[in-house]
């Protein structure tokens, strides 16, 4: 049989997909475990029980000095962060890129202007912001929008673009004027393909969110990992670098479930 | 009871000549079947007509008014594919059109208004024979229901001028057929002057009170950038075509036996339908 017609059942499907991250998980322990046996104060990979132990210690034990659940407090700034930046990029996004997509003057006009802001690496704007608007949280999450925000107004302009011609064409012919078909027809039509592009965005905004924490903040994931970096805790940062993972992940799995919810015409209309 | 009239039509895009000299009268509830092999300018004729594109030169005239630039409610129009809104049920896409009469610039109708809009839609919907798929979505519709539904949601705003853009090309023969009835059947209870658009002669004629076919007259190679189509048979009567006529010959075919426009709906099987060629100018257009 040929390789590209043997497909996995159900159970192999799982036990496949498992079957990389034992392996990740087996190679660390057993590294680790000989790191540990030739010096057992290494700290480069720390055991299982000691990234637990610091785990139980950010969690579940209140900080000396703040008197605040550190892991806890950390994922929450980080959050309220990324959460306000994507929804205002998100916004903008779908105003402007369906303003862009669907009228030729604003595309004439703002099209080629994104373009090429939309090339501006955000990070170098950094400093930039960080001088304007402060070392505070409006920073930060201008930092994110920028960063997120104009790729998203192309992608969505592009897919404005994509609406079949037939489906404009029919709308005017049922009488609709132009506030109506980008309400009617073009928005409800865009949103689920905000979602899969929101989705490609959260790696970009946790890249810009962390970096901007590393540079100045008091507190968030990014800040976390940058700042027990200078006494080698591996045992703090593994964790913190699973959670973040973790939280991206779970991100993107809501806006799935939220997808297929919310619009089930639109996995039926992909399909065809 | 709608008169459309092309006046020495011509459309070019740069060098290329896509149309040219397009004298033609089309008579208030005629039902006119354009063919013609592909790339002839059918889709571009019946893009003028619906105000997507606008004709070099000359102009078109419906009911003697020139043509509106852009689409409206005048003209309803049936596409091969994507016609209906893939992100609203068959219900709401029949509502869509009351909503975008009625309502703002929201374009959503509430309480009264738009039960009364639901209630016309089902009786919509229950004439091209959808009953029972109302909340259905149209991805999980067979292309025949597609098409079917394009129908009721075109039919929705009322439209003086129905334009059919090879609408049943893509469905199988069986379903061409049932749908060819319901066609008919509209056409004949309705007021509606229909341009349809197709690659199916069978089809044309079946359909058609009138036949018109356009065909590129000069072939060779290195003149087929140079020359559009232009008319080529008006398989129908039409007096006013006949002496406007340019240099290309043309002939009137009247397709036999006459459909007249809102009669007793009688199904013709195919075999009988005879196309009687009359090659001077004397069948009379069909009148309603």
């Amino acid at each position: 049989m040929r390789a590209l017609n043997i497909k996995p059942d159900k159970t192999w499907r799982i036990a496949l997909a498992l079957l990389p991250f034992a392996i990740l998980i087996g190679a660390y322990i057993y590294s680790s475990n000989v790191r540990l046996a030739e010096n057992p104060n290494d700290k480069l990979l720390p055991g299982f029980a000691t990234m637990g132990e610091a785990l139980r210690q950010y969690a579940l034990e209140p900080d000396a000095r703040t008197g605040a659940y550190l892991m806890w407090s950390d994922t929450l700034a980080s959050m309220t962060r990324l959460l306000i930046a994507l929804a205002i990029s998100t916004l903008i996004a779908l105003l402007v890129g369906i303003v862009i997509g669907l009228l030729p003057m604003a595309g004439a006009t703002f099209g080629p202007v994104v373009s090429v802001a939309s090339m501006v690496p955000p990070l170098a704007l950094l400093p930039i912001l960080f001088i304007v608007m402060g070392l505070g949280e409006a920073s930060k999450i201008a930092l994110i929008v920028i960063g997120t925000t104009l790729k998203l107004i192309r992608d969505l302009a592009l897919r404005v673009g994509d609406i079949p011609r037939e489906q404009i064409i029919k709308a005017q012919t049922l009488g609709a004027s132009t506030t109506q078909i980008a309400l009617r027809v073009v928005l409800p039509q865009m949103l689920p393909r905000l979602i899969d592009a929101v989705r490609l965005e959260i790696g970009p905004a946790w890249l810009f969110l962390i970096a901007a924490e590393a540079i100045a903040a008091d507190s968030g994931l990014g800040y976390r990992i940058f700042l027990v970096r200078r006494y080698l805790s591996m045992d703090v940062i593994l964790p913190y670098v699973a959670l973040i993972t973790l939280l991206a992940f779970l991100m993107d799995l809501a806006l799935r479930i939220l997808q297929r919810k919310a619009f089930p015409w639109f996995a039926q209309a992909r399909a065809t | 009871m709608t008169a459309i009239a092309f006046q020495n039509v011509w459309k070019e895009y740069g060098d290329h000549v896509v149309l040219e000299k397009i004298i033609l009268d089309i008579s208030p509830r005629s039902f006119v079947a354009l063919v013609g092999p592909s790339g002839c300018g059918k889709t571009t004729f019946l893009r003028m007509l619906l105000g997507e594109e606008s004709p070099t030169r000359g102009q078109i005239l419906v009911d003697g008014v020139p043509l509106k630039a852009e689409p409206d409610a005048d003209r309803g129009v049936v596409f091969q594919r994507y016609s209906v809104f893939p992100h609203l049920t068959v219900l709401g896409n029949v509502v869509i059109g009351r909503e975008f009469e009625e309502a703002g610039a929201f374009g959503r109708l509430y309480g009264q208004a738009r039960r009364k809009a639901e209630a016309d839609a089902l009786e919509l919907l229950e004439a091209v024979g959808l009953t029972g798929h109302e909340s259905k979505y149209p991805a999980a519709l067979s292309g025949g229901m597609q098409q079917r539904l394009a129908l009721a949601q075109a039919l929705m705003r009322k439209p003086k001028i129905l334009l059919l853009d090879e609408p049943f090309g893509a469905l199988d023969p069986g379903i061409r057929a049932d749908i060819h009835i319901l066609m008919r059947r509209i056409w004949n209870d309705s007021s509606l002057t229909v341009v349809m658009v197709t690659h199916d002669l069978s089809e044309a004629f079946r359909l058609g009170t009138r036949v018109i076919a356009f065909e590129r007259p000069r072939n060779r190679p290195e003149e087929l950038e140079r020359y559009g189509a232009t008319l080529s048979d008006d398989l129908s009567a039409s007096p006013v075509a006949q002496d406007k006529r340019g240099a290309s010959v043309t002939r009137d075919l009247e397709v036999w036996p006459r459909k007249i426009a809102g009669g007793a709906e009688k199904v013709v099987p195919m075999e009988t339908t005879k196309i009687e060629s009359n090659f001077t100018n004397s069948g009379p257009s069909p009148s309603a």
